[in-house]
């Protein structure tokens, strides 16, 4: 029976109660500070966000630690995909600075909502019943629909704002219905009881799926799938980059977790059903994701399709369900939000005021024009095509081979097919930056920025190169937590 | 040094290739044109000790390097050359050295991405060459598309958008198979160790087989990853616009060398991996070959470009190397055919290399592969004109020259499988006489055809160089090639034994 939660459980949330405290202090500093460059905001953002992500690596825990009655799970892969969206904040804050300053969007709201929303991420990478899950989802999702609207007077950014904020609480709804259903069948709202309970085989198996069904499809919808994916390149295209760039990083992060905890960890006894759910998923997602993404002339729209089709291939790892296919989604999870936001990162350098490079056109030359960004943008859409030396590569290689070992070779077939026509997207950006001429101007990205986002970059190389550290922590991490 | 020798070979033109990356500006292209050549050289000065210190009666991989690289997956940094692949890594960083010189004055934008891309490929492709790991084998399998991508991209003829896009999808499109029949036989072995693949499933008691639908679906997988390269017929269309559309550096390069990856593969993979589908299928592979081999050859003689021409000369030239790798007698490859295969792929590496740089001589004076703007090029080039006929004369197999030794071996291997394979192969002798000798006679012979050969002039000291280079190649190969064969015949009998083997077994041989 779980018994009733002490303080001491206080010390496993100190990365949480941090960004909680430190979110409020900034939204109250950022009232009084006329600074329109908000430059004390966006270093003491910068500030909670590092040590946030040190308490992560201080609170690392052996084994998986249940605190707060069963509410709450603290574990090797919660610290490291918290310790990962901590970074990728921090990455988003840095690179759309500049951005957000040419634009006059530069409000503490950006800060506090971006804190508020890790706080999101954190919760729902630790969450352990229906309830602490569905607070952290939401905390998250309101934090992003106002980020998403922040360009008041922009028309686009506001449709994609009501689309994303409709059907997101649509998506919300179907997930609690589900919930509902499962708590219904079992009796209650904590993942391992309700994994103990229908393991004994006491619950109505017709209830169960149909709350399965429901949970997969509000799931579908957050992580952006096949069939639920209309929102997915509104949003990407209306949204400011910056933020953008946000929503296609950090969240996956927190959404596998969801994924993880709430199908693999919570529902293991129906891993057949949600097994062929996902399987469908998946290959909708290859599928749609990469052809569609052939049409698309708006970079951010092409991105868009290509995370629905990297969100299929990182489902893959966990229809293979064991702890290998675990790991495997978790490092392309990783590997994915890493290149996709140093692929926005270069797209930021390139936007001037009053300019947004969203077009593909305006790819055109920029290696006569940057040489260095063009050769990191490259490194970026080969990563994200899978061509070896590339870290990518490797994550392809983890999910499939995950798959194979799982017999499905019908699966990793269609899946390489499939990647070969994004491979010609991709390449399309390379051909548009290096064969084509332009008569833009030469570009001048601040050094700061240009520094990270190579750095970033060189990174998908350096990781290629020697991928067994990468690879090892994530199997480590999904090992000492399913497992122990 | 030698313990490490196959890692400096990789590792020195790809280190230099960056180099030229980071020091090369567009206002001082002296700077790199002398580091790549150093580059090149240095490379190509390291790979002969490969020659020199192999050990012919050895038939198993020599100079090996064994490192883990990625545990998770157990793959690891294993290098190793044997008589099959030793050859190639020293004609590359021959080639690369030829290339660099080739480039010197004719490239004159953005010239140290260009030699960069070059010595990066070159590293690259001695990696695929070297690597006894199929997934390292496969890393740098296709690493090597992204700077060849870039080379037909930006310093390529005006479609060459479309070429480099075309060659990219297409070489892609086969080596995605391979990945995953890689994968698989990963999950039966628990290893990516190319000797390992080999040896499963041989029917010795121990370890029961393979089933043949395995074998066939890998061999599927097989065949186009490296058919696509070869090229073979059907899937050949992508390598006359890659060829056309290519610098001369790029075409000496992707013809010389990375469509002997290919019929490397071939000979890797396919055969000892999957002997009994070779077997059963092997024919259907020997028939596309001689399609190759005569129709290619007929497409050539119609070609008005001079590129396209020796593009699809390549084609059926390559016809020659698969026909001698798949001809099996009573379930065993032939040695003739075998060993045939093989000289004809170094041979090719040389006249193939020397046929697209005399176009480019051509080019860089005139502008122009239309066979029908020339004409009695040799009262202005005597020099060159003396030299091309020479290539010519190796690109039909005249005796004496390199191109001679491998179309006779394989064509001495179809006698003993099939009188009629033979004569189909024969007649390409003739086919291939006909289109190479009847362009040189168009292009070289006859009077000054227009104002722009009226203007030639012959070829300077550089040029001279690499001409002289590879013609002494050509020849010494044509008159010794037992300085070539020697270090074959270990490592084909090898070959031979593991291709002969069976490994259909008993049931539930497979996880």
């Amino acid at each position: 029976m779980i018994s009733p939660w002490n303080s001491a459980d206080l010390t496993f949330l100190k990365p949480e109660l941090w960004l909680l405290c430190s979110a409020c202090v900034i939204l109250l500093l950022d009232l009084v500070s006329k600074d329109q460059r908000k430059a004390v905001t966006h270093w003491l953002s910068l500030l909670s966000l590092g040590i946030a992500a040190i308490l992560v690596l201080a609170g690392g825990v052996k084994s998986p630690q249940i605190v707060f009655s069963g509410m709450y799970v603290v574990d090797q892969l919660s610290g490291l995909l918290k310790f990962g969206s901590a970074c990728l904040v921090g990455l988003v804050l840095i690179y759309g600075r500049q951005y957000f300053i040419d634009r006059s969007m530069l409000t503490g709201e950006v800060y506090v909502l971006s804190l508020f929303g890790l706080l999101g991420m954190f919760v729902m990478t630790s969450a352990f019943s229906f309830l602490t899950l569905y607070m952290g989802l939401e905390l998250l999702s309101l934090s992003l629909y106002a980020m998403v609207a922040l360009r008041k007077d922009d028309s686009l950014a506001i449709e994609a704002s009501m689309k994303y904020f409709i059907l997101g609480a649509l998506a919300s709804g179907m997930l609690l219905y589900g919930m509902s259903m499962l708590y219904g069948a079992t009796g209650s709202l904590h993942l391992s009881e309700v994994s103990a309970r229908i393991a004994q085989g006491q619950t109505s198996r017709d209830f169960l799926v149909l709350g399965l069904i429901f949970i997969v499809a509000g799931i579908a919808f957050k992580l952006g799938t096949v069939p639920f994916h209309m929102w997915v390149p509104d949003v990407y295209q209306g949204a400011p980059t910056p933020i953008t760039m946000l929503i296609g990083s950090a969240p996956k992060l927190a959404a596998v977790a969801f994924v993880i905890r709430l199908l693999v960890q919570g529902l293991p006894a129906a891993f057949v059903d949600w097994q062929s759910m996902l399987i469908v998923l998946s290959v909708a997602s290859i599928v749609v994701g990469n052809v569609a993404a052939i049409a698309q002339q708006n970079i951010k729209r092409m991105l868009a399709y290509s995370t629905i089709s990297h969100m299929g291939f990182m489902l893959l790892g966990l229809i293979a369900g064991d702890a290998g296919g675990v790991a495997a989604s978790i490092f392309y999870a990783l590997v994915y939000s890493f290149t996709t936001i140093s692929g926005f990162g270069i797209l930021l350098s390139l936007t001037r005021t009053g300019f947004e490079s969203d077009n593909l056109a305006n790819f055109k030359g920029l290696v006569k024009r940057s040489p260095w960004l063009a050769l990191m943008m490259l490194m970026v859409m080969f990563s994200m095509a899978g061509i070896p030396a590339f870290v990518g590569f490797f994550a392809k290689l983890s999910v499939i081979s995950a798959i194979v070992s799982h017999g499905f070779v019908w699966l990793a077939v269609l899946a390489v097919a499939f990647s070969l026509i994004g491979a010609f997207y991709y390449l399309r950006v390379v051909k548009v930056m290096f064969f084509d001429d332009s008569d833009l101007d030469v570009v001048d990205s601040p050094f700061s920025l240009k520094c990270f986002v190579s750095v970033n970059a060189l990174l998908l190389l350096v990781a290629g190169l020697i991928p067994q550290p990468f690879l090892s922590i994530c199997a480590d991490a999904v090992n000492l937590s399913l497992l122990g | 040094m030698l313990e490490h020798l196959l890692s400096f070979i990789i590792w020195t033109p790809i280190f230099f290739g960056v180099l030229v990356l980071a020091v090369g500006r567009d206002q001082r292209p002296a700077t790199a044109k002398v580091i790549s050549v150093f580059g090149a050289g240095l490379g190509f000065l390291l790979s002969l000790p490969l020659y020199f210190r192999f050990q012919d009666l050895h038939g198993g991989p020599q100079f090996v390097e064994l490192l883990s690289w990625i545990p998770a997956f157990n793959i690891n940094y294993h290098l190793g050359v044997d008589g099959l692949s030793m050859f190639f890594v020293v004609l590359n960083s021959f080639i690369t050295f030829l290339v660099v010189i080739a480039g010197w004055e004719v490239i004159t934008s953005r010239v140290s991405h260009y030699h960069a891309a070059f010595l990066v490929m070159s590293g690259l492709i001695n990696g695929a060459f070297a690597s006894q790991d199929a997934m390292l084998f496969y890393a740098f399998f296709e690493a090597m598309l992204i700077p060849m991508y870039l080379i037909i991209g930006v310093w390529g003829g005006p479609r060459r958008v479309y070429a480099s896009l075309k060659f990219f999808l297409y070489t892609l499109m086969g080596s995605l198979l391979l990945l995953v029949s890689f994968i698989w036989l990963y999950k039966q072995t628990g290893s990516f160790d190319i000797a390992t693949f080999q040896r499963f499933g041989v029917r010795d008691g121990l370890v029961a087989g393979m089933s043949l639908k395995s074998q066939t679906l890998l061999l599927v997988a097989f065949f186009f990853a490296f058919a696509v390269k070869v090229p073979m017929f059907p899937v050949h269309t992508w390598l006359p616009d890659a060829h056309v559309e290519a610098p001369t550096g790029g075409s000496m390069v992707l013809a010389a060398i990375t469509l002997k990856l290919g019929a490397y593969g071939f000979l890797r993979f396919a055969l000892p991996i999957v002997p009994d589908a070779v077997r059963e299928y092997g024919s259907i592979i020997v028939v596309l070959s001689l399609i190759a081999i005569v129709y290619v050859g007929l497409i050539a003689l119609v070609q008005t470009d001079m590129k396209k021409l020796v593009a699809y000369s390549s084609i059926s030239h390559m016809g020659f190397v698969t026909l001698g790798t798949f001809m099996y007698v009573d379930g065993v490859p032939t040695v003739y055919g075998l060993e045939g295969a093989l000289m004809q792929m170094i041979s090719h590496g040389f006249v193939s290399a020397a046929m697209f740089f005399c176009i480019g001589v051509l080019y860089d004076r005139m502008h122009s592969r239309k066979i029908a703007d020339y004409g009695g090029v040799a009262n202005r080039m005597p020099i060159f004109a003396a030299f091309f006929l020479l290539f010519s004369m190796a690109n039909c197999g005249l005796p004496a020259t390199s191109g001679f030794v491998g179309e006779f071996l394989v064509i001495m291997g179809a006698l003993k499988v099939q009188f009629w394979i033979a004569f189909a192969a024969g007649i390409t002798l003739i086919v291939g006489a006909a289109y190479t000798l009847w362009m040189y006679k168009r292009v070289v012979f006859g009077a000054v055809g227009s104002e722009g050969v009226e203007s030639l002039v012959d070829v300077n000291f550089r040029e001279f160089i690499v001409l002289a280079i590879l013609a002494v190649s050509v020849l010494g190969m044509g008159l010794l090639p037992g300085l070539f064969s020697a270090k074959l015949h270990s490592s084909v009998d090898t070959l031979i034994y593991q291709a002969s083997q069976y490994k259909v077994g008993r049931e539930g041989g497979e996880k």
